[in-house]
């Protein structure tokens, strides 16, 4: 009976499965398009890198299926902040100016900030709206598909990895903050109280200090109520569908981050709406980047065509005002001769 | 700000500049103290003493350093604000040199100086802005975030500021006498003027583009993909206001500095301009509509955000728009000079409510302004405007230098 169940799932998810595919390839022959315009302007002109459209970044997430991601199942989380308190551990962050264990902090929604440095992730406190019971809320970086920071960072500080963590590399940072405004979590904290070298703080997913020594992300190895899974993120979302499957009372069907802007590495499942907890709701399913790269790949068009358009405005009227004054010219000669 | 200029006036008022130099210094001080240069100078010490605490202290020490909101007064009106304005450069070039309206050519030094200061100052205010002023070359020279439209207004800023210096450098070696450099420098004017139109019509718009990354922060009001092409129209508006603006204001205050030409060329060129803009805003008008209807959001517009939205398209949009029109119909060299201020201030609300009022407009507590931050701004603008000051009253801008007197372009 139970097997059966499984199968019905996996049978579930086969159009969204099959639906994603065909929406890359459609998006990569587009880009193919965009990057051929791209190369041709290229041709023309030295400095093209300006105009080129984003190389495919999406594309190539696409080819990443085996990225690692997270999934919070926030029906589960209790509100202790071990979460917290392992995350301040395995970045070496400054020792915090309440404990970890006290919970007066929910009196106000948080977030992850800079100018303190104790975590790069917070929980927040709701309310069901139906029960009125607490609902815990964890935040930290998404990792987006497709990261609005990392395609909005003029320096490439910010990167998406192939495996999945969205990482930023202080080395070339401008301190632009662009990736602040870029991002719809609100998730990138800035370092405004340090002058010789502030930072952008945020969330790694653990990737350089514990996942490329093949342990789980803090976080995720401390919870004490498996409200967080590591994992491939292609595995996690099944594991997602079939608890929301197997506890249709318990779970809502919605799987946040899934498709919510393209799709971000860090995935929830949750017992209300996610509105109800401050998540973005009007996000739509479509990639940040893709709203700039339009605009970008005009760039070249203007650099190839403005010079002949306004060298040939200017030619006509040198053109014009030269046979005006000729004009005038014979005009006067004749006028003489009379 | 008027007030401030009208005592420059005062000040200068006949003195001419060989005087100066037989000054003892003693009484050259006390020729410099006139009541608008005192005032001048406790803002720009204000100004300086809070930047020197921005540069030892951080950001945070003088700003209201928001996580959720980043960019603050240095960037919405340095740069979003000041980019638009400087405009006046590329526009002025573009309609003597290429489109060949002679009849425009007293005001373009005027245009040109007032463009490569705006930039110049917009970069002044980034290096105050950035977090690590000095890594400013490095989407230049280090590492190339080429799916970043700031990446593209970066290159074009630079490239811009560059192009700008070198269409103002013939004033400069006028005034050094330097005359093969200044005959070199000449002949670039075409090809300068067409580079900075490229330049111009993609950094305009892509300052505009930047916020086309976060339609779920942008209010849905401002938020168009129309973005880049409004932006781009309405620094054209912007550029041209500040060149009638400022010619008042120089023949007003800086009336030794110009010579016969410049002066009575003014009301003609005012007038001429003033049609000009009265089309772009219209057209301007005119778009704004098309993106509301767009994403049709009609009904945004009876909710506080929309009142605001109407205040800026019809106080500062159309009704410009239409003053211009009467104004340069009836020749009415006051209402022109009028409405340019209406609509640089109409300019600088809007570049304020994309780049703050409408950005993060869902957050439940939002701050707007930080005594710190505009104490800094405005002692950074009135620094722009003595250097403008004395560039004007030192360089042949508002007039030809004796040498050239016959030359024509």
């Amino acid at each position: 009976m139970e097997k059966k169940l499984d199968v019905k799932t996996t049978n579930k998810c086969k159009p969204r499965s099959i639906l994603s595919p065909d929406l890359s390839t459609v998006k990569i022959s587009r880009r193919g398009f965009l990057k051929g315009n791209a190369a041709l302007a290229g041709a023309l002109l030295l400095w093209d890198a300006l105009g080129e459209p984003a190389k495919g970044l999406a594309r190539e997430i696409n080819g990443w299926p085996d990225r690692y991601g997270m999934l919070t199942d926030l029906t589960r989380c209790f509100g202790c902040r071990i979460c917290e308190k392992a995350c301040n551990k395995a970045n070496d962050l400054e020792p915090p100016a309440t404990p970890f264990e006290d919970k007066s902090v929910f009196e106000e929604k948080r977030r992850v900030n800079a100018h303190t440095n104790e975590t790069y992730t917070v929980v927040n406190r709701y309310a069901d709206p139906k029960t009125g019971e607490p609902v815990y809320r964890k935040v930290q970086c998404n990792h987006c598909a497709e990261p609005a920071c990392a395609s909005a960072c003029p320096v490439s500080a910010l990167k998406k990895s192939p495996d999945g963590p969205v990482l930023y590399n202080e080395n070339l940072c401008i301190g632009c903050r662009y990736c602040m405004t870029a991002c719809p979590f609100y998730v990138p904290a800035f370092e405004y109280f340090d002058a010789g070298s502030p930072a952008i703080r945020k969330c790694s997913m653990c990737y350089t200090r514990r996942i490329s020594k093949g342990e789980v992300p803090a976080c995720a190895s401390e919870c004490p109520v498996e409200a967080i899974t590591f994992g491939k993120r292609s595995e996690l979302i099944k594991l997602a569908r079939e608890k929301i499957v197997r506890n249709p009372d318990k779970y809502i069907d919605h799987i946040y981050g899934e498709n919510e802007f393209g799709g971000t590495d860090w995935l929830y499942i949750s017992g209300i709406a996610f509105e109800e907890m401050d998540f973005p709701s009007d996000t739509g399913t479509t990639p940040l980047p893709e709203f700039t790269r339009e605009f970008l790949s005009a760039v070249p068009l203007v650099l190839v065509m403005w010079p002949a358009l306004f060298g040939g405005v200017y030619l006509f009227s040198k053109n014009r005002s030269r046979t005006a004054e000729a004009g005038t010219e014979n005009t006067k000669k004749e006028g003489n001769q009379s | 700000m008027s007030e401030y200029t009208k005592q420059i006036g005062a000040a200068r008022k006949g003195v001419p500049e060989e005087a100066t130099q037989e000054l003892t210094m003693p009484q050259y001080l006390k020729k410099l103290a006139t009541p608008f240069n005192i005032v001048a100078g406790i803002i720009v010490l204000v100004g300086l003493g809070l930047i020197v605490v921005r540069y030892t202290m951080g950001l945070g020490a003088v700003t209201s350093a928001s996580q959720d909101q980043p960019w603050g007064l240095f960037l919405n009106i340095g740069l979003f604000s000041g980019v638009p304005l400087s405009a006046s450069g590329f526009v002025l070039g573009t309609v003597v040199f290429i489109f060949g309206l002679k009849h425009y050519e007293p005001v373009v030094k005027n245009a040109v100086l007032l463009g490569f200061l705006g930039y110049l100052f917009a970069v002044i205010f980034l290096l105050i802005d950035l977090g690590r002023p000095w890594r400013l070359p490095y989407p230049m020279a280090v590492s190339f975030g080429t799916t970043s439209v700031l990446f593209l207004v970066a290159w074009h800023v630079a490239l811009y500021l560059s192009c700008q210096f070198l269409e103002f450098v013939p004033s400069l070696f006028e005034w050094a006498g330097w005359k093969v450099l200044r005959r070199w420098t000449i002949k670039l004017t075409i090809g300068l003027t067409i580079f900075g139109i490229m330049l111009s019509t993609l950094h305009q718009s892509a300052l505009g583009a930047l916020f086309l990354l976060a339609p779920g922060k942008l209010h849905p009001l401002w938020y168009t993909p129309y973005l880049p092409v409004l932006f781009l129209n309405s620094a054209i508006a912007g550029g041209l206001c500040l060149v009638i603006f400022v010619t008042y204001l120089t023949r007003r205050f800086l009336k030794e500095q110009a010579d016969a030409e410049y002066l009575a060329s003014i009301d003609k060129i005012t007038l001429g301009l003033g049609k000009g803009v009265s089309l772009v805003l219209i057209t301007y008008f005119a778009v704004k509509i098309i993106a509301l209807a767009h994403g049709n959001h009609w009904s945004l517009l009876n909710t506080t955000y929309g009142y605001w939205y109407l205040v800026e398209i019809l106080g500062f949009v159309l009704l410009p728009g239409i003053l211009f029109a009467l104004g340069s119909r009836s020749k009415n060299v006051g209402l022109v000079q009028f409405t340019a201020l209406l609509t640089i201030i109409g300019v600088v609300i809007n570049r304020i409510n994309v780049s703050l009022i409408a950005l993060n407009w869902q957050l439940p507590e939002r701050e707007f302004f930080d005594l710190r931050e505009f104490l800094i701004v405005i002692g950074v603008i009135t620094i722009e405007v003595l250097v403008y000051r004395w560039i004007v009253s030192h360089m042949p801008i508002l007039r030809r230098h004796p040498d050239y007197e016959n030359e024509h372009e």
